[in-house]
C-alpha cells in the first residue's frame, strides 16, 4: 500500500500553471504618453478595441440591409434595440429616450467586454483579457453615468435637483438625518455600480482559473490520479455556463441602474 | 489518496494566488490613466457610431415596419368594411325579393279564392232554384194525389152505402163524411 502511494506521489512535480491573478495583469504593448501622463496602448486597450470593433462590425453588418423582414443578424440587433428601449422607457418614461443611445452603448460595451473575457486564451496566440475586471474601467463607466445624472439634473431642474435629497412627507425633526442618509446613498451609487461589475468579473475569472489549474495539476500527476481531473473539468464547464449568464446579467444590471439613476435627474421629486 | 493530491493542487493554486505578480493588478494605479484614456476613446467612438448611424438605422427600420403593418391592418379593415357592406346589400335585396314573392302569392291566392267563392255561389243558386221547382212539382203531385184519393174514397163509400142500404147518398154528404174521416185520422195520428 505504501509503495503504491509513493509510486503515485513520485511523478508529482506539478507543472507551473499560470497563477489565477496573472490574467489580470496589464502589459504595455506600445508606449504612449500625453504630457507626463502614461497612456500607453496595453493589452487592456487592445481588448477594448476588440470589443468595440466586434460591436461595430456586428451592428453595421446587421443593419446594412435594413430589411422589412429581418435576417438572423438584424433580428438579434432589433431584439437588443427593443430590449434596451423598453428598459429605458419603463424606467424613465418617453422623455428618457434621449438617453437611449447612451444606455444602449453602455449595455453593448459591457456585455461584449464581459463575453469576450470568457474566450479561452490560446497559448502563444492570444491572451484573453477582461477589461471589465478592472476597477478603473468599471469606476470610469460608473462616474460617466453619475456625471451625466448630475449635469442633466442641474441643467433641467436647476437647484430643484437638490430636492432629490429631501423626500416628501418626512417630519421636519427627522429631515437632517434623512438628508444625510440620502446624500451618502447618492455618493455610494458610483461605488456600488463600479464594484458590483468589477467584483463579479474578478471572482468569476479567478474561480475559472483555479478550477482549470486543478485540471492541469491532476493531469500532470499522471496515472490513476489523472482520472480525477474529470471533476474540475466538469466544474469548469458548469462555471463557464454560469459566467455566461453573469456576463449578461451584470451588463443588464449596470444598464438598468443607470436608467434608474437617470430617472432621478429627469423626474426629480417624483419618487 | 485523491484527497491528498487535490489538497496539493489546491495549495499550489493558492500559493500562486498569494505570490502571483505581487498584489492585485487592479490596484496598480500606474495603469489607471491608460485604462481611462482608452476607455473614453473606445466608448466615445462606439457611442458616436451608435447614436449617429446604427441606432437611427435600426429604429428607422423598426418604425417603418410598424407603419407598414399598421397600413396593412388599415387596408384589411377597409376590405372587411366593404365586404360587410356588400353582405348587407345582398341581404336587403334578398329580403325585398322575398317580400315581393310573398305579396304576389297572397294576391294570387286571394284571386283564386274569390273565383272559387263566386262559382260556388252560382252553383248554390242554381241548385236552390232546381230544388224549389222540384218541391213545387212534388207538392202539386201530392195535392192531385190526395184529391184523387178523396174522390176514390167518396166513390167507394157511395158504392158501399148504396149496396148496404140501397140508397144513394148525396154527393155533399159523402164528401163531408170523407173529409171528416180523413181529418179524424189525421187528428188521431
Amino acid at each position: 500500500m505504501n509503495s503504491i502511494l509513493s509510486a503515485l506521489a513520485l511523478p508529482m512535480h506539478l507543472p507551473q500553471a499560470a497563477g489565477p491573478m496573472e490574467q489580470f495583469e496589464i502589459h504595455r504593448l506600445a508606449p504612449l504618453s500625453l504630457g507626463n501622463i502614461d497612456v500607453s496602448f496595453t493589452n487592456s486597450s487592445l481588448w477594448m478595441m476588440i470589443a468595440t470593433g466586434a460591436a461595430v462590425i456586428f451592428f453595421s453588418s446587421a443593419t446594412r440591409a435594413r430589411a422589412l423582414i429581418p435576417g438572423r443578424m438584424q433580428s438579434i440587433a432589433e431584439v437588443l434595440y427593443n430590449f434596451v428601449a423598453d428598459m429605458v422607457r419603463g424606467a424613465i418614461g418617453p422623455e428618457g429616450m434621449k438617453f437611449f443611445p447612451y444606455v444602449f452603448t453602455l449595455f453593448i460595451y459591457i456585455l461584449l467586454a464581459n463575453l469576450l473575457g470568457l474566450l479561452p486564451s490560446i497559448p502563444g496566440v492570444s491572451h484573453t483579457f477582461t477589461t471589465t475586471s478592472h476597477i478603473a474601467v468599471t469606476f470610469g463607466l460608473a462616474m460617466l453615468t453619475i456625471a451625466i445624472v448630475i449635469f442633466y439634473g442641474f441643467y433641467k431642474n436647476g437647484l430643484g435637483f437638490l430636492k432629490l435629497f429631501v423626500p416628501s412627507g418626512v417630519p421636519p425633526w427627522l429631515l437632517p438625518l434623512i438628508v444625510l442618509i440620502e446624500f451618502v446613498s447618492f455618493l455610494s451609487r458610483p461605488l456600488s455600480l463600479a464594484i458590483r461589475l468589477f467584483a463579479n468579473m474578478l471572482a468569476g475569472h479567478i474561480i475559472l482559473k483555479v478550477f482549470a489549474g486543478f485540471i492541469i495539476s491532476l493531469l500532470g500527476a499522471g496515472g490513476v490520479v489523472s482520472a480525477i481531473a474529470i471533476f474540475p473539468f466538469l466544474g469548469t464547464v458548469a462555471i463557464t455556463l454560469l459566467e455566461l449568464l453573469v456576463a449578461f446579467l451584470q451588463a443588464y444590471v449596470f444598464a438598468i441602474l443607470t436608467c434608474i439613476y437617470l430617472n432621478d435627474a429627469v423626474n426629480v421629486g417624483h419618487h | 489518496m485523491p484527497i491528498d493530491v487535490l489538497l496539493i493542487a489546491a495549495a499550489e493554486a493558492a500559493g500562486h494566488a498569494k505570490s502571483g505578480g505581487g498584489g492585485l493588478p487592479q490596484m496598480d494605479f500606474s495603469t489607471y490613466p491608460s485604462q481611462i484614456f482608452w476607455l473614453l476613446i473606445t466608448f466615445g467612438g462606439l457611442y458616436f457610431l451608435m447614436s449617429s448611424v446604427i441606432l437611427p438605422r435600426l429604429g428607422g427600420t423598426i418604425e417603418e415596419r410598424r407603419d407598414r403593418v399598421a397600413d396593412d391592418l388599415d387596408h384589411a379593415a377597409e376590405f372587411r368594411r366593404q365586404a360587410e357592406e356588400a353582405e348587407a346589400a345582398y341581404n336587403s335585396a334578398l329580403a325585398d325579393a322575398r317580400a315581393k314573392a310573398q305579396t304576389m302569392a297572397a294576391e294570387t291566392r286571394a284571386e283564386v279564392e274569390a273565383e272559387i267563392a263566386s262559382m260556388q255561389q252560382e252553383a248554390d243558386l242554381k241548385a236552390a232554384t232546381q230544388i224549389a221547382a222540384a218541391e213545387e212539382r212534388l207538392n202539386a203531385m201530392k195535392d192531385q194525389a190526395s184529391t184523387k184519393v178523396k174522390e176514390a174514397a167518396g166513390d167507394v163509400a157511395k158504392t158501399i152505402v148504396s149496396a148496404l142500404i140501397d140508397e144513394t147518398p148525396a154527393d155533399d154528404t159523402v164528401k163531408a163524411a170523407v173529409a171528416g174521416a180523413i181529418s179524424g185520422r189525421e187528428a188521431a195520428r
